[in-house]
């Protein structure tokens, strides 16, 4: 039973950084139609970035948090503006392979900067344990799953309550009939950018205070293929639903069966779903009057 | 018809007889080959409702969407010629500029946001107004528009066409537009919603006093309400005139209201005459 518990606590941590990922993903899908390869990378950008005013330039946490917010969008601005933009109207295909391109890009200039090897950097989240149902639990992972669980539901508010996160989904919804209402098309798609790059930063940062400042953090971008492919790729709630589920389904599969093999089931879940709901199980549906 | 001398451009002095919408010679081509308006001029005079009249392909849906900014996001350009709104040339600005000085367009087909409540589509459509003015705004059009009020939190995807066409123009006063352009309102709706929406225009031109240029296919429907008529024919416009004078004119009545002078079934010789007196219109 404390073993069960722990799993969830674990799968539930990392469910929850997954949905903050997949969330930057659905963002720029949504609002600007282009599937961004190069989430991970911005995950890795924002761990660093932090690290850096963190641990190199020594600021205070809030500061820091600051420093690496504003990097952050100013980071998913200039990818928009000067990569992205010209390339409205090309295919998709075209745009995919760009967002690739860009990936490596972000690597390499990390690399370029911090070198390959693990940086350290001190734990923001208190590391004891405390007992949950029977079982000790790192008060980390508890904690991450809270700060995240708050971020996510800043997001949706920003969506459903603020006119600039109604504006976004006009635009997703039906771009001329957005023009018509004074909407900049333009200056949505750069703060969807913006935004994606924030919520990326702030994943990168929770992940690299659970495991270390590290090149490996951008692999984790990779499974926000299946979290967004269960959630659906326009759906900010499926983002949750999407992270929630394969991160306790690593953890159970880690636990219960091998380790190795949970490194491979979120991808098997990636076929499945694309064999049976192409659109994702909570994906928006198409709706069509008769 | 005389138009107004030209008078230096004073903000706020426009008067009751200036027109508020100008378009003069205005040319377009779409794809850089497709010729849709070949020197269309026409005048929106202040607080009256023009109707544009005319056929399939005429230019009339061309003609808002260029005067609405909206060419560019389907690979259409004015060439030739300009849009005088409210004494400033409009002519090279872009949508978002057009729409803050007051120039709302009402598309064909209604385009409402699918996925977004009632509440959050009025909410789009005062975007650029800025937090305060919303509220004031959402009552204006709740008050004018009942039914939306009772829906507010209902998906807008869900609505029925008249419940959508209502808030697709509901959706563009909250710009608070001058001029309320509106792009066939009447398309595939029940003939009793079809009146039922005219009476509104009718209804917000008079109470607002708000000038409204308005497309239709339902020439007859769109000469009832309106005071000004222009009928285009391959993008120029052919007949202008009063509306009540349009709609007892003998070619009106022939070609877009489809009363015969003589009623009754027509012989393949009118026929004949009748394509030839059409061409030359």
């Amino acid at each position: 039973m404390s073993n069960f518990i722990s799993l969830v606590v674990y799968g539930l941590a990392d469910g929850a950084i997954l949905a903050l990922s997949a969330l930057g993903f659905v963002l720029i899908y949504k609002s600007t139609r282009v599937i961004n390869f190069a989430q991970g990378e911005f995950l890795l950008v924002g761990a660093y970035m932090f690290y850096t005013s963190f641990v190199l330039l020594r600021l205070p946490l809030i500061l820091a948090t600051v420093f690496g917010v504003l990097v952050a969008t100013a980071l998913g601005l200039v990818v928009e503006r000067f990569v992205l933009r010209p390339l409205i109207g090309e295919s998709a295909l075209s745009v995919i392979m760009v967002t690739i391109g860009l990936s490596s890009v972000l690597k390499a200039v990390i690399q370029l900067f911090f070198g390959t090897s693990v940086r350290e950097q001190p734990p923001i989240l208190p590391t004891s344990r405390v007992s949950v149902l029977g079982a000790t639990v790192p008060l980390n992972r508890l904690l991450v799953i809270v700060i995240a669980a708050g971020v996510l539901a800043a997001f949706t508010r920003f969506f459903t309550r603020s006119r600039h996160g109604v504006a976004m989904r006009a635009v997703a919804d039906d771009q001329q009939a957005a023009l018509t209402m004074g909407i900049s098309v333009p200056r949505v798609f750069a703060m969807a950018w913006a935004l994606a790059a924030v919520s990326a930063l702030i994943a990168g940062v929770l992940l690299a205070d659970l495991s270390a400042v590290e090149q490996n953090i951008a692999n984790f971008g990779l499974i926000v293929f299946p979290v967004v492919i269960l959630g659906g790729l326009d759906s900010v709630p499926g983002t949750i639903v999407g992270g929630l589920t394969i991160g306790l389904l690593k953890q159970f599969v880690s636990g219960y069966a091998d380790p190795g093999l949970a490194e491979v089931v979120p991808y098997l879940v990636l076929v499945a779903i694309l064999l049976v709901r192409p659109y994702g199980v909570f994906g928006e549906t198409r709706i069509e009057r008769v | 018809m005389t138009g107004p001398a030209v008078a230096p451009v004073v903000a706020g002095s426009t008067t009751a007889t200036t027109d508020l919408l100008t378009i003069n010679n205005l040319e377009v081509i779409y794809d850089d080959v497709i010729l849709v308006l070949r020197g269309l001029s026409l005048a929106v005079p202040a607080g009256q409702i023009v109707a544009l009249l005319g056929s399939n392909g005429a230019g009339k849906s061309t003609t808002l969407k260029a005067v609405s900014g909206l060419l560019p996001t389907e690979h259409g350009e004015v060439t030739d010629g300009s849009i005088i709104f409210d004494g400033e040339d409009v002519t090279r600005l872009d949508a978002a500029s057009r729409v803050k000085r007051g120039l709302s367009l009402c598309m064909e087909g209604r385009h409402v946001f699918e996925h977004l409540t009632i509440y959050e589509n009025l909410v789009a459509g005062a975007y650029f107004r800025g937090r305060a003015d919303t509220a004031a705004d959402l009552d204006m059009v709740f008050d004018l528009l009942p039914k939306l009020a009772d829906m507010r939190a209902r998906i807008a995807g869900y609505l029925s066409g008249g419940e959508q066409q209502m808030l697709a123009i509901g959706r563009a006063l909250m710009a608070r537009p001058k001029l309320l352009m509106l792009d066939e309102p009447s398309l595939g709706l029940a003939p009793l919603l079809v009146q039922d929406i005219f009476a509104f225009i009718k209804r917000i031109n008079a109470q607002m006093g708000l000038t409204v240029l308005v497309i239709e296919q339902n020439a007859r429907r769109a000469l009832e309400i309106a005071d000004r008529g222009y009928i285009m024919e391959q993008g120029r416009v052919v007949l202008e005139g009063v509306a009540d004078e349009l709609r007892d004119n003998p070619d009106v009545k022939e070609f877009y209201l489809g009363l015969g002078e003589s009623g009754g079934r027509k012989s393949f010789r009118e026929v004949k005459h009748y394509k030839r007196r059409k061409r030359w219109l």
